[in-house]
């Protein structure tokens, strides 16, 4: 994956702006040390890594905006991390950045059960954002399977998704309103804990734009009240286009399940031997819940359990009880690490149509035999996100190349059929040279148009999203300029 | 105008030499200066797949024809859009387009969330000419930045859709309304979040202070099947049971009949005054409604959204004084009081340069959501 050059003039200056930052930053709170930034050199993305120039930890938006000032007195590009967790390199620094972590920025600011809204500072990490409000009934809804450990920053910045959105949406669904800092330092309010915005609906562009507009310091977040009780029902197929077609079914038929969870023959043979979650050998499993009262949950169940016995399923196994509810999950969601338990592997985040869905398993079934790499299928059917695992090796030299051209064309594959390059994980710099299948020259000229606006100089996290080549003449003006 | 393509919409705007009101319908009641533009050419369904609860329409297609093929399918436009003409008295047909350019979004915003919500992907012709296409036609979607959002609520300002990719969903086997009488505002706020802090999914809370023999009435509705929704209305009632007001389940047509009325602000339909919309934090609506001085209003949105009438040319936003949230004038015009209301300064620099970028001639309805800083070139 090609990066830019380090900008030399930037690190010949790196004394001065190691002094600076630190004289805005407490002592430890500015790491310039190189055996100590290599901590930041990757995220999730392992397979790329290069540490940064500097990488600061500042603890409130007055601390952000003057890290931001500096940096952008002083021309050097600043790389945002939440907590590291990106799958598509999204808080890869470059050798010349500063990476601003908000890790330490963690604090709930503000919970308001009477309006349904809770305020923290975005290093807090999603699954504490919850644990700040579920005594008293809520739960913030968004649930990556990085939960534990992702940062509402970096939900913010990838609009990230997960198992339950089918019904409750994705983070730019429940996010009300952010603390943002620009570039040059400036504070800006948008949104808040009101619905809807008065001007421009910028905190929806705000939210997905990866780290390129700015730096969210604070978010207002909304919290639902918990359902009364939630239960899944757990189905296989011998044939993934018959489960296809009873997904689109239940889809039809008017129920609105929380969530439809799909796996094919490898991942259920993985899962079930790291899990033991009881799953049946079979060539596709569905995990399909609802949510309501329990009489609600029966009649929601029965209707599922109806439309999949259309389907000839080889199991159909509903859950009576919260054990049961716990194993049916268990499996599913230890997925991504059962599979790294047994090889390498990337994981792919295209959606599609769900009508598609038949089709391009298939395709891509046909594809791996060609490259000759295995792939397992686990994703959120209900939507359409699929998340494709290629099996590689990669201490075999060319393997991960071959890994990463069989993906492309998959994600090809997606925007083919109807679909897009990703779902909820970001382009970062996985998916940045494949926007020009997805975007016509203009489509990406008008979101450059909007990174213009918000940071002329291009500073902010300037090598993702968009091909090097097409950011190219933008950067190097905007370096020249310095 | 009325171009029947998109590429003669572009070559319009490419050879407009002033500024252009851009329009769908024509039913909000917007008049921005210029030419008017019209998107009613570019009609019809280009796609709509039941299963994967998408349908893709030209801009110009009529919300009418749209909810005609959802309904076919037991299907609909779960964001609930008004229908302007009840409150405005304007004609002709509201258009996808529009719908999507204001972000129009009825009572069940609060659980569904707003049009902008259900946007999956647009077409549009930026001020320069050039067609531009955001999003898709999936659920889930992050592939570079989401310019559907911006354009959901730009009112035109910054490009003309062409095309509108919606998520739809089902229609409820049914849905009931369970109504307090008698509750001062205050308390109404409060009985409106203790059920939406419930479990019982609701998807409309409203309060109006005068209708029904001119007592107040607090309404909250759930939707959904038929035993679940019996279900849910008692347990309502049972939540309620401690705060000494009367209630009723409303029958289904007074529910249906009352929830379009909420939608269509119908109760300021034939009233004089200019209407206002204001966005605020529910807990902070009877202040806002004690400050406004207001003859008439009413809360939906759980208190998140009050719709107040007022005096001809009133400054509503000089009467609520500072708050969380934003006050848009729906009816009535003023040459001294801004229709929208005016941004923070920060912000308002980021969404000029936006408009700047996005039309560089300044022609796509220029002045309609903020002053005009530039030249119409």
């Amino acid at each position: 994956m090609e990066m830019p050059i380090p900008d030399a003039g930037v690190l010949a200056r790196k004394d001065r702006v190691v002094a600076r930052l630190q004289g805005a930053l407490p002592a430890d709170a500015v790491i310039h040390d190189q055996a100590e930034t290599r901590a930041y050199e990757c995220d999730a993305l392992t397979a790329y890594k290069c540490p940064p120039m500097v990488a600061v930890l500042p603890t409130t938006t007055q601390e952000v905006s003057d890290v931001l000032r500096i940096c952008h007195e002083e021309g050097v590009p600043v790389v945002p991390r939440g907590s590291g967790t990106s799958l598509a390199g999204g808080a890869l620094p470059t050798a010349d950045c500063v990476i601003l972590g908000v890790a330490r920025m963690n604090d709930v600011l503000e919970t308001d059960y009477e309006n349904r809204t809770i305020k923290v500072q975005t290093g807090r990490t999603n699954l504490s954002v919850t644990g700040a409000v579920e005594e008293n009934g809520f739960f913030y809804a968004p649930d990556p399977s990085s939960q534990l450990a992702c940062a509402i920053a970096g939900n913010i910045a990838m609009n990230s998704g997960g198992a339950h959105c089918l019904k409750y949406g994705v983070t730019t669904n429940n996010l009300m309103g952010v603390t943002m800092v620009m570039m040059d330092g400036e504070v800006v309010e948008v949104g808040g804990g009101h619905m809807d915005s008065g001007g421009l609906d910028l905190l929806g562009l705000i939210c997905g734009s990866e780290g390129q507009l700015g730096v969210v310091t604070e978010a207002t977040l909304r919290i639902l009240p918990k359902p009364e009780g939630a239960r899944p029902v757990l189905m296989g197929f011998d044939d993934n286009e018959v489960a296809g077609a009873c997904v689109s079914d239940i889809i039809k038929a008017g129920v609105l399940p929380v969530a439809i969870e799909f796996m094919d023959r490898l991942c259920i043979e993985t899962c079930e031997n790291f899990a033991h979650a009881g799953y049946p050998m079979c060539e596709a499993l569905l995990i399909v819940e609802v949510e309501g009262s329990e009489a609600e949950i029966d009649h929601q169940l029965s209707l599922i359990m109806e439309i999949a016995r259309r389907h000839n399923p080889v199991e159909l196994r509903e859950s009576k009880s919260a054990e049961e509810s716990a194993l049916i999950w268990l499996g599913r969601k230890s997925a991504f690490g059962a599979i790294g338990q047994i090889n390498d592997y990337m994981c792919l985040d295209g959606t599609i149509p769900v009508s598609s869905l038949p089709f391009v398993l298939r395709r891509i079934g046909e594809m791996s035999k060609e490259y000759g790499l295995r792939v397992g299928n686990v994703f959120h059917a209900g939507d359409g996100n699929m998340h494709p695992l290629i099996l590689f090796d990669a201490n075999k030299p060319g393997d991960l190349e071959l890994c990463e051209e069989f993906g492309a064309e998959v994600l090809k594959l997606c925007v083919e059929a109807g679909g897009c390059l990703t779902g909820e994980h970001g382009v970062g710099i996985e998916k940045r040279d494949l926007m020009t299948f997805q975007y016509a020259p203009e489509d990406l000229e008008a979101q450059m148009a909007v990174k213009d606006v918000f940071d002329p100089q291009w500073l902010l996290n300037p090598a993702k999203v968009f091909p090097l080549a097409v950011s190219e003449q933008r950067r190097s003006v905007a370096m020249a300029a310095e | 105008m009325i171009p029947d393509t998109e590429q003669a919409l572009a070559d319009a705007i490419k050879s407009a030499r002033g500024p252009l009101a851009i329009q769908g319908g024509g039913t909000r009641g917007l008049r921005p200066m210029g030419d008017v533009l019209s998107t009613s050419g570019l009609s019809g369904i280009s796609l709509y797949e039941p299963g994967a609860l998408t349908i893709v329409a030209q801009a110009g297609t009529p919300v009418s024809e749209i909810e005609s093929a959802l309904a076919a399918e037991n299907q609909r436009l779960a964001f609930e859009p008004m229908d302007h003409r009840v409150l405005l008295g304007t004609e002709g047909e509201p258009t996808l387009g529009g719908v999507i350019a204001a972000n129009v979004s009825g009572p069940r915003r609060i659980q569904g969330g707003a049009a902008r919500d259900y946007a999956l992907g647009v077409r549009y012709v930026d001020g320069a000419g050039n067609i531009v296409k955001n999003g898709g036609r999936v659920m889930k979607n992050v592939t570079g930045y989401d310019l559907v959002k911006l354009m959901c609520g730009s009112f035109g300002t910054l490009g003309v859709m062409t095309e509108v990719a919606l998520k739809v969903l089902p229609v409820p086997e049914t849905q009931g309304t369970l109504m307090l009488r008698g509750l001062e505002d205050r308390a109404a706020v409060a009985a409106m979040a203790k059920a939406m802090g419930s479990p019982y999914e609701i998807t409309g809370a409203a309060h109006c202070a005068k209708i029904l023999d001119d007592d107040p009435v607090t309404a909250l509705r759930v939707e959904g099947f038929e035993a679940s929704v019996a279900y849910r209305l008692e347990q309502l009632k049972a939540l309620f049971a401690d705060e000494g007001a009367d209630m009723l389940i409303a029958s289904d047509e007074m529910s249906l009949w009352f929830w379009e009325g909420v939608r269509d602000a119908g109760k300021f339909s034939t009233a004089e005054g200019d209407v206002w919309r204001v966005s605020c934090k529910p807990t902070a609506g009877p202040d806002l409604v004690a400050a406004s001085g207001a003859e008439e209003c009413y809360y939906d949105w759980g208190g998140g959204l009050i719709w107040f009438l007022m005096p001809h040319g009133t400054d509503l936003r000089a009467r609520l004084g500072r708050y969380d949230g934003h006050a848009t004038r729906v009816r009535g015009g003023s040459d001294t009081v801004p229709q929208f209301e005016p941004e923070a300064p920060g912000v308002a620099r980021i969404s000029e340069g936006l408009r700047a970028r996005f039309d560089p001639r300044g022609i796509l309805n220029p002045g309609l959501m903020s002053p005009m800083t530039r030249e119409v070139a």
